[in-house]
C-alpha cells in the first residue's frame, strides 16, 4: 500500500478509536422489558445521573416478555416486568445460572381501559360484564345496552367498537387477564391469563405505545394501557366498578388503595387486582425489576444495588408526578432488607 | 405501394405508448413525492436540537438524536472495516487466482448470504455475537451489517477488476512486477472508481437496514461508550419513534427519516457520478 | 498453477483465506438456522408449513398464517407492480430519447435505494390515511370478497401497495436494460413490413425480452418476500387467514421482527428461526430461478 494510503488508513483508524471511546461512563448498566413502567424508569434513569455521576443505566422497553427472556439469557444486567415471572421461569432461569434471580417492586400502576369515540370525552362507566364482553366480541357496537345502562347522560354512537390489545408478551396483558379472569367466568375458561393470550378479537399492537396508538387512531377503538399512555396522549379512560359496586376512577389514590394492606410474600410476587378495598381500582399492579442474585461484576453489582435503594426510597418523590402510585412503606421495608441479599 | 396503416391500430399505437409514458411518470412521480413529503415534514421538524440532543423520557418533549447519529456513524465504520476487506480481497481472488471450481463454490455461497433476509441475519448476530457475549453491542450490530456489505463487495470487485483489459496486467507484469505487484499497483488502481462507487452503494444499502440491528445493537438513550455497548441508531429510532403514539415523536421520526434518506441518496448520486466520469476501463 | 513469487505467495494466501472465510461465515449461518432450529423441525415437521395455530403458551406452531401474508402480499405487489414497471420500462427503452430516459432511470434507480423503514414511515403516515378515507370505501361498493370486512387501515392491501411501489424499480431497471439489449436489426424488420412502434413493441421486442423481464419478477418476488420494517408497520401484525385483503395480516419477517426479541422458551425460539429458515429457502429458490432467467437472457445471444 502507498506511504499517502497507510497514512490515511492509520488516521482512520484513530479516529475510529477515539469515536469509540468517548464519553466514558464509569458504569454502563443495560436493562431492558416493560413498556407499562418505562415513562418512570427512563425518568429515573435520566434523572439518576446526577444522583450518581457516571452510572448509566440505559432501559430499552421492549415488553415484560421481552425482560425476561433477555435477562435469562444474560443479554442484559436486568429485566423489568408487571407479569411476576411464573415458576417455571424462575426454575429456568435457576438452572441456567445456578442462582435465583429475585424480583423488586417499584411502583404501583393501573390498566386503564382507553377509547376513542367521537362526542365522549370523559370517563365512562364501565362494570367487569361490559369489560369482559367486550374483549371477548361479544358486545360490538358502542351503543350496546350493557354500555348505556350504566352511563344514563351519555351519547354513544352506532359505531363498532374496535378492540386494541398487545401483540407481544406483556404484563400489562397479565394484569388486565388476571383481572378478567378474577371477574368473569367466561374470559377465564376461554382465554385465560398469562402475558400473552388468543384474544377473541381485536387488531395487536406492540408494546403499551403499540395499543396506544391503535386507540388514537382508530375510531370506535377501546385498549387496555397503563395510565399515564392514556393520559400523555390526552384520551379518555374509564370508571371501572369494583369488587365494592362502585365505579372507581383509576387515579393514585384508588391504585393505593389497591395495594393497601396486601399481604407481600419474601418474593414479592402478588397479584392486587379486584381487590376488597373500598376505594380501590380493580385492574391495578405492581411492577418489577428482575435482578439476579449474584453479580460477577463487582462495580456493577453495587452499582445497581444503590440504584435500587434509590429507587424505593428517593426515587418514590418523582412517581407520582407521572400518575404512579408510591410503594406502600411496609413493602419497602421489606425490600430493604431482600435487596441486601444480592452478592457481588 | 405504401400500405395504409388501419386507423384502430394507429389509435392502439398512440393509446399504449401513452399508457407506457403515464406508467413511466407515475413512478418517477412516486419518487418526487417522496422526496418532497419527507423534506417537507422533515426539514420543519428538524432543528438544532435534532443534532446536539440526546433523546428525552417519554412524555417530555424535546431531544434530540445525537446518539443516533454517532451510534449509526460506529455501526456503519465497523460493517465497513468488517465487511469490505473480506469481500474486496475475495473479489480479487475471483477475478485474479482462482480456478474454475473454487470460484464457483465462492460465488454460489456469496450469492446464498446475499439472499437471506435481513432479519435472519440479525437472528444469527443475537446468536453467535450477542448471547456468548452476554449484550447487545455496536459490535455485534457491526457485525451483522459488514455479513451483509460482504456478497456486493466480491462481486463489485470481481465484476470491476474482470472488466480491467488483460494488457494492463501483462503490461506490468512485462516491466519485471510480480503478479500481485501487477494486481494491486496497476488493475486495482484502474478500476478504482468502480471499485469506490461500488463500496458506497454497498454502504448506503445498509445504512437504512433497521432489521438487523434490533437484535444486535438493541437500542440506548444515553450515548454508547466504546463499542461493547447497546447503541442507539438512525433506522431504529425511526422505527420506534414512528410507532409510537406521540405526535412529537413522529416529528422527530420525519426528521430522522430525512436525515436518514439525504444520506442514503447523497452517497447513491455521488457513487454513481464517481461511475459515470471515472476512465472508460472502468465502466462496465 | 505458476510458482508464484515472494509477494505473490503472500496475496495468494491472504485473498484465498479471505475467500474461505467469507464461505465459512455461510456454513456457520445457515448451520446455526439448521441447529438451532431443530428442536420445531422435528416436533412438528412439514406440518409446520400448514398448521394454523400459532400458540407460544401452548407450544403449537404452525406457520401458515405468516406464509399466507407473506406470500398474498408479495403476489399482490407483483400483480401491481409488472404491468406499471413493465409499461414504464417500454417508455424508456423504445420511446423516451436516451438523455430523458437516462436521466428517468437514474431517478427511478434511485427509489430502489430508499430503505425499508422510510416506505414504511411514509406507509403509516400517508398510505394509511389516504387508504383509509379514500380507497377503501370504494373499493368496499364493489362488493369484492377481497375487498369485504371492515377496513381498519393496517391490513394486507396496505403491506401489498408498499411493496408495490418498493418493487418496481428492480422490475423497471432490469426489463429496461433487457428490452435495451434486443437487437435493433429485430426492431427494424418489424417496422420494414409495416407494424406500428406499439405492435413492434409488443410482438417483437417484448417476446425477445421476455426470459430477462420474467428474470426481473422474480428477482422483485425476492426482494418482497424477505422485506420486513415497510410491512411490519403497515401489515397490522395479526396472525390470520383471510381471503379479504381488508384484513390485518402478518408475514414471516414481521413475525419474526416482533418475536425474537421476547420469545422465551426453546419450542418458542426454535419454531422463530424455522420460521427464517423457511424464508430463506423460500428467497434461495427464487434467487436461483431468476438468475437462471437472466443467464438464459444472456446467452439466447440475441
Amino acid at each position: 500500500m502507498s506511504e499517502g494510503k497507510m497514512k490515511t488508513f492509520t488516521g482512520g483508524l484513530a479516529i475510529a478509536a477515539l469515536l469509540g471511546a468517548l464519553p466514558l461512563a464509569a458504569q454502563s448498566i443495560t436493562g431492558a422489558g416493560a413498556t407499562f413502567p418505562a415513562p418512570i424508569y427512563q425518568k429515573w434513569f435520566n434523572d439518576y445521573q446526577q444522583v450518581a455521576s457516571g452510572v448509566q443505566i440505559n432501559y430499552q422497553a421492549i415488553g415484560s416478555g421481552g425482560g425476561i427472556r433477555n435477562i435469562t439469557d444474560g443479554s442484559v444486567d436486568f429485566g423489568a416486568s408487571d407479569g411476576p415471572m411464573n415458576d417455571k421461569q424462575l426454575k429456568g432461569y435457576e438452572d441456567k445460572w445456578h442462582y435465583p434471580i429475585y424480583e423488586f417492586p417499584t411502583v404501583l400502576g393501573s390498566d386503564v381501559l382507553t377509547y376513542n369515540v367521537p362526542g365522549i370525552t370523559t370517563g365512562i362507566k364501565l362494570t367487569p360484564d361490559a369489560i369482559a364482553g367486550i374483549f371477548l366480541g361479544k358486545i360490538t357496537k358502542w351503543n350496546d345496552p350493557e354500555l348505556e345502562k350504566n352511563n344514563p347522560g351519555v351519547k354513544f354512537p352506532d359505531m363498532p367498537i374496535v378492540v386494541a390489545h398487545r401483540a407481544d408478551s406483556s404484563g400489562t396483558t397479565y394484569c388486565f387477564t388476571d383481572y378478567l379472569s378474577k371477574v368473569s367466568p367466561a374470559w377465564k375458561s376461554k382465554v385465560g391469563k398469562n402475558t400473552s393470550v388468543n384474544w377473541p378479537v381485536g387488531l395487536g399492537g406492540q408494546g403499551n405505545p403499540g395499543v396506544t396508538g391503535i386507540v388514537k387512531q382508530q375510531t370506535g377503538g377501546i385498549g387496555y394501557v397503563e395510565l399515564i399512555y392514556a393520559v400523555e396522549n390526552k384520551l379518555p379512560y374509564a370508571l371501572v366498578k369494583n369488587s365494592s359496586g362502585a365505579f372507581i376512577k383509576p387515579d393514585l389514590a384508588s391504585t393505593t388503595a389497591a395495594a393497601a394492606g396486601v399481604v407481600m410474600p419474601p418474593d414479592f410476587r402478588v397479584s392486587i387486582t379486584n381487590s376488597s378495598n373500598k376505594a380501590a381500582y380493580p385492574i391495578s399492579t405492581f411492577t418489577w425489576l428482575l435482578i439476579p442474585s449474584h453479580f460477577s461484576d463487582a462495580a456493577k453489582g453495587k452499582a445497581i444495588v444503590a440504584f435500587l435503594h434509590w429507587a424505593i426510597t428517593k426515587g418514590q418523590g418523582e412517581v407520582e408526578s407521572l400518575d404512579y402510585a408510591k410503594l406502600p412503606s411496609s413493602v419497602v421495608a421489606k425490600e430493604e432488607v431482600a435487596i441486601g441479599k444480592i452478592k457481588y | 405501394m405504401v400500405m395504409q396503416i388501419s386507423r384502430s391500430r394507429k389509435i392502439t399505437n398512440n393509446v399504449m405508448l401513452t399508457l407506457s409514458g403515464l406508467c413511466a411518470l407515475l413512478v418517477v412521480m412516486v419518487l418526487f413525492f417522496i422526496l418532497g413529503y419527507l423534506l417537507w415534514n422533515g426539514a420543519t421538524s428538524l432543528n438544532w436540537d435534532f443534532f446536539t440532543k440526546l433523546p428525552k423520557p417519554i412524555g417530555e418533549t424535546g431531544g434530540g438524536m445525537a446518539n443516533a447519529i454517532v451510534g449509526s456513524g460506529k455501526i456503519l465504520l465497523l460493517a465497513t472495516l468488517i465487511g469490505v476487506p473480506l469481500g474486496f480481497l475475495a473479489g480479487v481472488f475471483l477475478a485474479e487466482y482462482s480456478g474454475r471450481t473454487f470460484a464457483f463454490l465462492l460465488r454460489y455461497t456469496v450469492d446464498l448470504l446475499n439472499g437471506v433476509p435481513s432479519i435472519v441475519i440479525g437472528i444469527v448476530a443475537y446468536a453467535l455475537v450477542v448471547k456468548p457475549m452476554n449484550g447487545y453491542s455496536t459490535l455485534a450490530g457491526g457485525v451483522a451489517l459488514g455479513i451483509m456489505m460482504i456478497p456486493i463487495a466480491v462481486r463489485t470487485t470481481e465484476e470491476f477488476l474482470r472488466a480491467i483489459p488483460n494488457s494492463l496486467r501483462e503490461g506490468a507484469m512485462a516491466l519485471g512486477a510480480t503478479k500481485s505487484k501487477a494486481i494491486f499497483t496497476v488493475v486495482v488502481p484502474a478500476a478504482i472508481s468502480g471499485l469506490t462507487s461500488g463500496m458506497m452503494l454497498n454502504l448506503a444499502r445498509v445504512a437504512g437496514e433497521t432489521a438487523p440491528l434490533l437484535f444486535t445493537a438493541l437500542g440506548n438513550m444515553f450515548w454508547s461508550p466504546g463499542w461493547l455497548h447497546p447503541s442507539a441508531s438512525l433506522p431504529v429510532m425511526i422505527y420506534n419513534y414512528a410507532t409510537a403514539p406521540e405526535d412529537s415523536l413522529h416529528a422527530q421520526a420525519w426528521a430522522a427519516g430525512f436525515v436518514l434518506l439525504a444520506l442514503v441518496l447523497g452517497i447513491n448520486v455521488t457513487a454513481r457520478m464517481i461511475i459515470a466520469r471515472g476512465p472508460a476501463s472502468a465502466r462496465r | 498453477m505458476e510458482q508464484l513469487k515472494g509477494g505473490d505467495e503472500i496475496s495468494y494466501l491472504i485473498t484465498l483465506a479471505c475467500s474461505i472465510v467469507i464461505i465459512l461465515i455461510v456454513v456457520l449461518l445457515v448451520g446455526e438456522l439448521w441447529y438451532n432450529s431443530q428442536p420445531a423441525i422435528k416436533k412438528f415437521g412439514f406440518s409446520f408449513l400448514t398448521g394454523t395455530t400459532w400458540d407460544p403458551n401452548g407450544d403449537v406452531f404452525g406457520a401458515l398464517p405468516f406464509l399466507y401474508g407473506t406470500v398474498v402480499t408479495s403476489i399482490f405487489a407483483l400483480v401491481l407492480s409488472v404491468p406499471l414497471g413493465v409499461g414504464a420500462a417500454i417508455f424508456l427503452a423504445e420511446m423516451a430519447a436516451p438523455k430523458l430516459s437516462n436521466a428517468l432511470t437514474f431517478l427511478i434507480e434511485l427509489l430502489a435505494a430508499v430503505p425499508s423503514v422510510i416506505y414504511g414511515l411514509l406507509g403509516i403516515f400517508v398510505l394509511v390515511p389516504i387508504l383509509r378515507k379514500y380507497v377503501a370505501p370504494p373499493l368496499a361498493m364493489t362488493h369484492l370478497p377481497i375487498f369485504s370486512g371492515t377496513f381498519y387501515g393496517f391490513s394486507l392491501l396496505a403491506a401489498g401497495l408498499v411493496l408495490t411501489i418498493m418493487v418496481v424499480p428492480f422490475i423497471v431497471s432490469v426489463s429496461r436494460e433487457v428490452l435495451l439489449a434486443v437487437p435493433v436489426e429485430q426492431r427494424e424488420a418489424s417496422l420494414a413490413v409495416g407494424a406500428t412502434k406499439w405492435e413492434t413493441t409488443w410482438q417483437v421486442v417484448l417476446p425477445n425480452a421476455s426470459t430477462g423481464i420474467l428474470g426481473s419478477i422474480f428477482l422483485a418476488l425476492a426482494r418482497a418476500l424477505g422485506e420486513t420494517m415497510a410491512v411490519t408497520m403497515v401489515v397490522g401484525n395479526t396472525p390470520t387467514i383471510s381471503t379479504s385483503l381488508f384484513s390485518p395480516g402478518y408475514s414471516i419477517a414481521a413475525a419474526i421482527a416482533n418475536q425474537f426479541a421476547e420469545a422465551s422458551g426453546q419450542l418458542f425460539i426454535a419454531s422463530l428461526i424455522f420460521l427464517g429458515l423457511v424464508l430463506f429457502g423460500l428467497t434461495i429458490v427464487i434467487n436461483a430461478v431468476a438468475r437462471i432467467l437472466i443467464i438464459m437472457t444472456a446467452q439466447r445471444g440475441m
